[in-house]
């Protein structure tokens, strides 16, 4: 816009800066520094430099065990997310002629996103659950003659719950990436001999990528650092790789619940950084 | 597919049906949610429903077994209010900024990205971890303020960078060059064409706030906010009572939706009436 240098710019991000300083670099510094300490029992914590949480954390089988858990829970969830994302959005972009009916159906679908996902996650109960609605269904038709049982409090319930609240984070971002997309490219492309299937292929999931990117960085960030979805939907049954953490703070320990932080943190971000590195999400941002 | 007239194509049918069933996955669970909270005084947690009654929303209003929803409902509304204002002033103002080239520019964009997507929970620890260092007490107007802010910002900037990413810089240049002040330009060029990003990032700050869990569980300190409230609610409460809780913050939340979008769909209309 204007191409001399002022101060503006600096007082305009100041409040955000001050913010992230104070409620996010300090407290995960404070991780960090946390992580070395040494935790007694009945004493508390005593400063120090240890790595003792860290090998604590790193040769618990249970570690891994949730660890493998969680990853195995992220990679269907953002498989899911991203077919029923990307098909939804597909629609509503290329297939709703009318753009006041497509911006409605997109409400639709992200309007749920803002009341409770504790509400939302409890209202699977009296569908799934042991006298619910499909169990009732089933035995009804006689198809099953006892009521499926792993239907709720399992991980099949938790899948369905991640999905159902995390699709929306796939929809918005592919939504808006498929909505530049020129409607003439795919003209072209068919009047060239492309089949429908090949101008999605070639045209709409590469030009969807930013979407797509912006979308897994999401629906990974969510499910991994999840402890609450799991912990409902499993009925305790199964762990994320947070449960450490919790199991850690309800006996106060705070260095190996820290440890157990940073430990997931630098998971997360890799996986993030990477998502980065294959797309940047910035510049396509901005443009 | 892509032609504006004609037939449509099998495909068509097929995503339609696909997005009927998505609809229904998402509001089918809701929707029997708001069912079973009319449900009657011996009826369960499950269908069908025995002897519609009220009785159960009666039981929130006087709690006995359900605990404080109505002090939870107390704290939750203006935390959200006031994440709401924040965010909005913050995040408009940080978004004019990275329209312009400064110093660190990148290094806060990463900073703002990484505070979205780092999980909710490690985030307690640390915020909880620097209050007992300091010797404060965590309460929802200092330490989970912070915890909710520190989400909910990043989100209003990238909506803000999604928005002003449509201002194009020449719709300035042109009023600066028919003589607009540049206070008149914010107001009948920028203001209007961001208005309905502004609105977005509030809805966002407010609900993101609102229905938080994971960050307040530990940053609210001795008193719960709402969610929280309903967290403990899911383990003590066996009653209807908790789908008539439900029932009451979805109708909130659907309440304050429509307002926001409501009041988009006003500011279009008039903007296009000007014309």
């Amino acid at each position: 816009m204007t191409s001399k240098r002022s101060l503006t710019p600096y007082l305009q991000v100041t409040p955000l800066a001050l913010v992230l300083l104070v409620f996010f670099i300090v407290p995960i510094a404070l991780v960090l520094i946390v992580s070395f300490f040494r935790y007694q029992m009945l004493v508390g914590l005593t400063p120090d430099f240890t790595f003792d949480n860290y090998l604590d954390v790193l040769t618990n089988p249970t570690t891994w065990r949730l660890y493998f858990s969680t990853v195995k829970f992220t990679l269907i969830v953002l498989a899911l997310t991203f077919v029923i994302g990307f098909w939804i959005a597909y629609f509503l972009v290329f297939h709703i002629r009318n753009l006041l009916v497509s911006i409605g159906l997109f409400l639709v679908c992200t309007v749920p996103f803002w009341t409770s996902n504790i509400i939302r996650m409890i209202s699977w109960r009296p569908i799934l659950g042991k006298e619910g609605l499909i169990n009732q269904a089933l035995l009804d038709s006689g198809v099953v003659a006892h009521p499926l049982t792993w239907l709720l409090y399992s991980d099949f319930s938790v899948v369905i719950a991640y999905v159902h609240l995390n699709t929306m984070f796939m929809i918005v971002p592919i939504f808006n990436s498929m909505a530049r997309i020129d409607r003439a490219l795919l003209e072209v492309a068919v009047d060239a001999g492309a089949t429908r299937w090949e101008a999605v292929w070639n045209i709409v999931l590469p030009l969807s990528k930013t979407g797509i990117a912006l979308g897994a960085l999401f629906v990974v960030t969510l499910v991994m650092g999840d402890f609450f979805v799991v912990s409902v939907m499993s009925g305790g049954l199964s762990g994320s790789a947070t449960t450490g953490m919790f199991n850690d703070l309800q006996f106060l320990n705070y260095p190996r619940a820290a440890a157990n932080a940073v430990i997931l943190l630098i998971v997360v971000l890799l996986i993030a950084a990477g998502i980065f590195r294959l797309v940047d999400v910035r510049k396509e941002l901005v443009r | 597919m892509k032609t504006s007239s004609g037939r449509r194509p099998w495909t068509f049918y097929a995503l339609a049906a696909f997005f009927a069933l998505f609809v229904l996955f998402l509001y089918g669970p809701m929707i029997s949610v708001l069912v079973l909270a009319f449900q009657g005084p011996s009826g369960a947690l499950d269908f069908p429903l025995r002897n519609p009654s009220l009785i159960w929303f009666a039981e929130l209003a006087h709690p006995k077994g359900t605990g404080d929803v109505i002090g939870a409902f107390n704290r939750s509304l203006p935390l959200a209010l006031i994440v709401m204002v924040l965010s909005v002033l913050m995040s408009v103002t940080a978004g004019f900024a990275f329209r312009r080239r400064f110093h660190g520019a990148t290094l806060l964009f990463y900073t703002a990205v990484a505070s979205l997507i780092a999980p909710g929970l490690v985030l307690s620890i640390g915020i909880l971890v620097m209050f007992r260092f300091l010797d404060l007490p965590a309460a929802w107007y200092s330490s989970a303020l912070g915890a909710h802010l520190s989400w909910a910002l990043p989100f209003g900037l990238l909506i803000m960078f999604a928005v002003l990413g449509r201002l194009n810089p020449s719709y300035e240049e042109a009023a600066y060059d028919l003589g607009a002040s540049r206070w008149r330009t914010v107001r009948d060029v920028v203001l209007p064409i961001v208005f309905p990003g502004i609105i977005a990032v509030a809805l966002f700050g407010f609900t993101l706030s609102y229905d938080e869990f994971p960050r307040t569980w530990l940053t609210a300190g001795t008193k719960n906010t709402l969610p929280l409230e309903i967290w403990t609610m899911t383990t003590n409460v066996t009653s209807p009572a908790l789908y008539a809780l439900g029932t009451v913050t979805t109708i909130f939340s659907f309440l304050l939706i429509g307002l926001a979008l409501g009041s988009i769909l006003v500011i279009q209309r008039r903007r296009s009436a000007q014309r």
